[in-house]
C-alpha cells in the first residue's frame, strides 16, 4: 500500500499531465452519458410482512382482475404464506376453480378476449415484477374518462389502453383537466369527475393492498429468501473470520 | 505400511495420481507475492462449478419448448422445492461470471500476465471468453422472456449483415426465418451439452499451459530465474498447496457473501442481472421500444452501433473482441507489470478502462445523437489502446524491474 503511494507521489508532474490529458479527452463522452429523465410514479405502499394488506388485496384480485386475467402460475394453495387456512382460501379466495392445488386460470379464451378488448388481458403473475410496483399503483390510479376510447377509458401512464376501468365504482370517475396534456404527468394531470363509493385517500389504500398481494404474488418467496438470506450470510461472515485465521496462520512462515 | 499408503502406491502403478497431485498443487510453485488481483482465476472456477451444479438442477425441471418454457421457469421459481434459490444462483451466476472474468482479464493487462512466455495462456483464456460468451447468449434465450427472445432475435440478425451468406447463415442458426421453438431447442442442446464441453476442455488446456509456464505476478518478474541451487525450486516461489489453496479458500468465501448478498437480496440487481421485460412472456408480434442486451455484451453492443453501416459495425465488433487476441505481440514494453511502466502506458490504460465502461453503459441505453458521438469516442479511444500499443509501449518510460519479487 505504502509502496504504490510512493510511486504515485514520485511521478506527480508526469502523472498530473497525463490525468489532465485523460480528462480533456473525456470530457465529450462523459456528459452524454447524463441520463434523462422518466415517467413520474407514484411511491406504492409495498409491505409484504402486513398480511392483513396482502389478504384485503388477494380478496380484490380475486374479485376485479381475476375475471379476465389470469394468474397461471400462482397455485390458491399458496395463499398460505398469507396467513390463511385451506378452508379460508376456499371459502373466501375460490370463484373460478375447485381445487385449491390448481393455478389461477381463467374461463376466458384469449381470442375471445382479443375480439372484446383488442387485445388479450396479459397474465398478471408476474406483472410486478415486468411494471414495477409504483408503475401499477400509479396506473390503477390513473384511468379518466375518454369518450374517443372504445371502452370510454383511457389512461395517463398507459394511453389508449385496452383495459376498461374496473374500479371506477370505487374510484369514480375522473377527467382529464383542461389544457394538462403535456406538462404535468399521472395523477396530477386529472380531476374527479363523478365520485365513487370511496373517498379519494380509502381508494389508495385499497389500490395499495392490491399491488402489495401482485408484489407478492411476482415472487411468493421473496420473505422466505430474505430470512434464509440473514443465516447465509451470518455463517459465511463467521466462516470467512475462520478461514482468515486459517490463511494468516499457514502464510507466518512466507516472508 | 498403512492401508492408504499401500492403496495410492497400488493406484500410482495404474494412474499417475501422486505424480499429478505435486505437479499441479502440493509441488508446483507459485510467486509468493501474489495480491488481490490473482484471486479472480479461482473464482471462474468456482463460479464455473456453480453454474454446472445449479444448472444440472435447473434442467430437471425446465422446458425447452416455446409453449413451455416461460411456464416452467415460474414452476421453478413457485412449485420446486428451493427452486428459486438454484434459478437465482444460476441467473446471478451468470452476470458474476463475467464481473470474475473481466477482473482476471484486467488482471492481466495489469501485469502483463499475456506476455511471453504465456502466449498461449492468453489465447487459450480468450477463447474461454468467446466460449463463455457463446453459452451466456445461449442460456439468456432459455427463460424465453421478452428480453430473452428480441435480444437473440437482434444479435442473430447481425449475421444477416455479412454479405453473400448473411441471409442463408442467420437462418441456418435460427432454423426457422424468426426465433421460434426450434431456435430455443437447438438454444439449449448447444447450452447444456456443447459448450460446457468446450469450456471444460479449454479451461484445462489454460490451466495447463499455465503450469507450464508457471503463474506471472505483480512484479512481472519470472520467478524460475532464480532458482535455490540444491533444489531447483523458484527462490520465491511457494508450493500452491497449502499456501494458495489457503488462500483461495479465503478469496471464495469473500466472494460468496458478495454472491449470495444478491442471490438473497438483490436478485435482478435493479434490472442488470434480471431484466425486468423477461419478465413478459416472450412475443413475436410485440417488439418492445427498447432492446438490449445484458450489462456484459453491452461494451461491443455500442462499438457495433457507433459504426453507421451495419456490416461495418458487425466487423468492428468482431474486431473489437478479437484484437484482445493479439495483445502478446503488440506490446513492446521491455517491462511487464504496470508497476514498472510509465505514465504514458498509465494514462493510456485508464483512457481503455474509461471506455469499455462507457461503451457498457451507453450500450445499455437507447441511442441519441450525444450518445452516438460519445460511443464513437469511446471506441476510437477502445481500438486505439490496441492499434498504437507497439507505438507507445516502445515510447513509455520504463523502469527498471528488479531481479526478484518484492514484497
Amino acid at each position: 500500500m505504502e509502496t504504490t503511494l510512493q510511486r504515485i507521489a514520485a511521478c506527480r508532474p508526469r502523472c498530473a499531465a497525463a490525468t489532465a490529458l485523460l480528462l480533456l479527452l473525456l470530457t465529450p463522452p462523459l456528459a452524454a452519458l447524463a441520463s434523462e429523465t422518466e415517467a413520474h410514479l407514484d411511491k406504492a405502499p409495498v409491505n409484504l410482512g402486513d398480511k392483513a394488506s396482502l389478504q384485503r388485496g388477494a380478496r380484490i384480485f380475486v374479485n376485479y382482475c381475476l375475471t379476465c386475467h389470469s394468474a397461471a402460475y400462482m397455485r390458491y394453495k399458496r395463499m398460505e404464506d398469507l396467513g390463511l387456512s385451506e378452508d379460508q382460501i376456499k371459502d373466501n379466495l375460490m370463484f373460478a376453480s375447485e381445487k385449491v392445488g390448481n393455478t389461477m386460470t381463467v374461463a376466458m379464451g384469449s381470442d375471445e378476449a382479443k375480439k372484446w378488448f383488442g387485445a388479450a388481458p396479459p397474465d398478471l403473475s408476474v406483472i410486478a415484477r415486468a411494471r414495477g410496483a409504483d408503475w401499477l399503483y400509479t396506473y390503477l390510479r390513473s384511468f379518466y374518462r375518454d369518450d374517443s376510447r372504445p371502452t370510454g377509458w383511457n389512461n395517463t401512464l398507459f394511453d389508449k389502453v385496452a383495459m376498461p376501468f374496473v374500479l371506477y365504482r370505487q374510484q369514480g370517475e375522473q377527467v382529464l383537466k383542461k389544457g394538462s396534456l403535456g406538462d404535468a404527468h399521472g395523477a396530477k394531470m386529472l380531476v374527479l369527475d363523478k365520485p365513487g363509493t370511496m373517498t379519494e385517500p380509502e381508494y389508495d389504500a385499497m389500490v395499495g393492498d392490491l399491488v402489495n398481494y401482485l408484489a407478492y404474488m411476482g415472487e411468493p418467496a421473496q420473505t422466505t429468501r430474505v430470512q434464509v438470506g440473514v443465516f447465509v450470510l451470518l455463517f459465511l461472515v463467521l466462516f470467512l473470520a475462520l478461514t482468515y485465521q486459517l490463511k494468516k496462520e499457514f502464510w507466518k512462515d512466507v516472508h | 505400511m498403512s492401508a492408504l499408503t499401500r492403496l495410492t502406491g497400488w493406484v500410482d502403478q495404474r494412474f499417475p495420481l501422486t505424480s499429478a497431485w505435486k505437479a499441479h498443487v502440493s509441488e508446483y510453485y507459485a510467486p509468493k507475492n501474489l495480491n488481490f488481483w490473482y484471486f479472480f482465476g479461482s473464482l471462474a472456477m468456482l463460479v464455473l462449478v456453480i453454474q454446472i451444479v445449479t444448472g444440472i438442477f435447473l434442467t430437471m425441471n425446465y422446458k425447452p419448448d416455446g409453449a413451455l418454457a416461460f411456464a416452467s421457469v415460474e414452476y421453478i421459481m413457485r412449485d420446486v422445492n428451493w427452486g428459486w434459490l438454484i434459478r437465482y444462483m444460476h441467473s446471478t451466476g451468470a452476470s458474476m461470471f463475467f464481473v470474475v472474468i473481466y477482473l482476471h482479464l484486467m488482471r492481466g493487462l495489469l501485469y502483463g500476465s499475456y506476455r511471453k512466455p504465456r502466449e498461449l495462456v492468453w489465447i487459450f483464456g480468450m477463447f474461454i471468453y468467446l466460449a463463455l460468451m457463446a453459452e451466456a447468449f445461449m442460456g439468456y434465450l432459455l427463460p424465453w422472456g421478452q428480453m430473452s427472445y428480441w435480444g437473440a432475435q437482434v444479435i442473430i440478425s447481425l449475421f444477416g449483415a455479412i454479405p453473400v451468406i448473411g441471409n442463408d447463415l442467420s437462418l441456418w442458426i435460427r432454423g426457422d426465418y424468426v426465433v421460434s421453438d426450434a431456435t430455443l431447442n437447438r438454444f439449449f442442446a448447444l447450452h447444456v451439452i456443447a459448450l460446457p464441453l468446450v469450456l471444460l476442455a479449454l479451461v484445462g488446456a489454460h490451466l495447463v499451459a499455465l503450469h507450464q509456464v508457471g503463474s506471472n505476478n505483480p512484479d512481472g518478474v519470472e520467478i524460475k530465474k532464480h532458482k535455490d541451487p540444491r533444489t531447483g525450486i523458484p527462490l520465491d516461489g511457494i508450493p500452491f498447496h497449502p499456501y494458495y489453496t489457503v488462500k483461495d479458500i479465503m478469496g471464495a468465501v469473500a466472494f460468496l457473501i458478495v454472491f449470495f448478498g444478491i442471490v438473497f437480496f438483490y436478485p435482478t440487481m435493479g434490472g442488470w442481472f434480471l431484466e425486468d421485460n423477461n419478465f413478459i412472456p416472450s412475443d413475436a408480434l410485440k417488439t418492445p421500444m427498447h432492446i438490449a442486451p445484458v450489462w456484459y455484451f453491452t461494451p461491443f453492443y455500442a462499438i457495433l452501433r457507433a459504426v453507421p453501416d451495419k456490416f461495418l459495425g458487425v466487423v468492428a465488433m468482431g474486431l473489437s473482441i478479437a484484437v484482445f487476441f493479439l495483445l502478446p505481440w503488440l506490446d513492446r514494453a521491455k517491462v511487464k507489470s504496470i508497476r514498472y511502466r510509465g505514465a504514458l502506458y498509465k494514462a493510456i490504460l485508464a483512457l481503455f478502462v474509461v471506455s469499455f465502461l462507457g461503451l457498457g453503459y451507453l450500450g445499455t441505453q437507447p441511442p441519441t445523437e450525444a450518445r452516438t458521438l460519445a460511443a464513437r469516442i469511446f471506441a476510437v479511444i477502445y481500438f486505439g489502446f490496441f492499434v498504437l500499443m507497439p507505438l507507445y509501449t516502445k515510447l513509455d518510460r520504463t523502469k527498471p524491474e528488479p531481479e526478484r519479487v518484492t514484497k
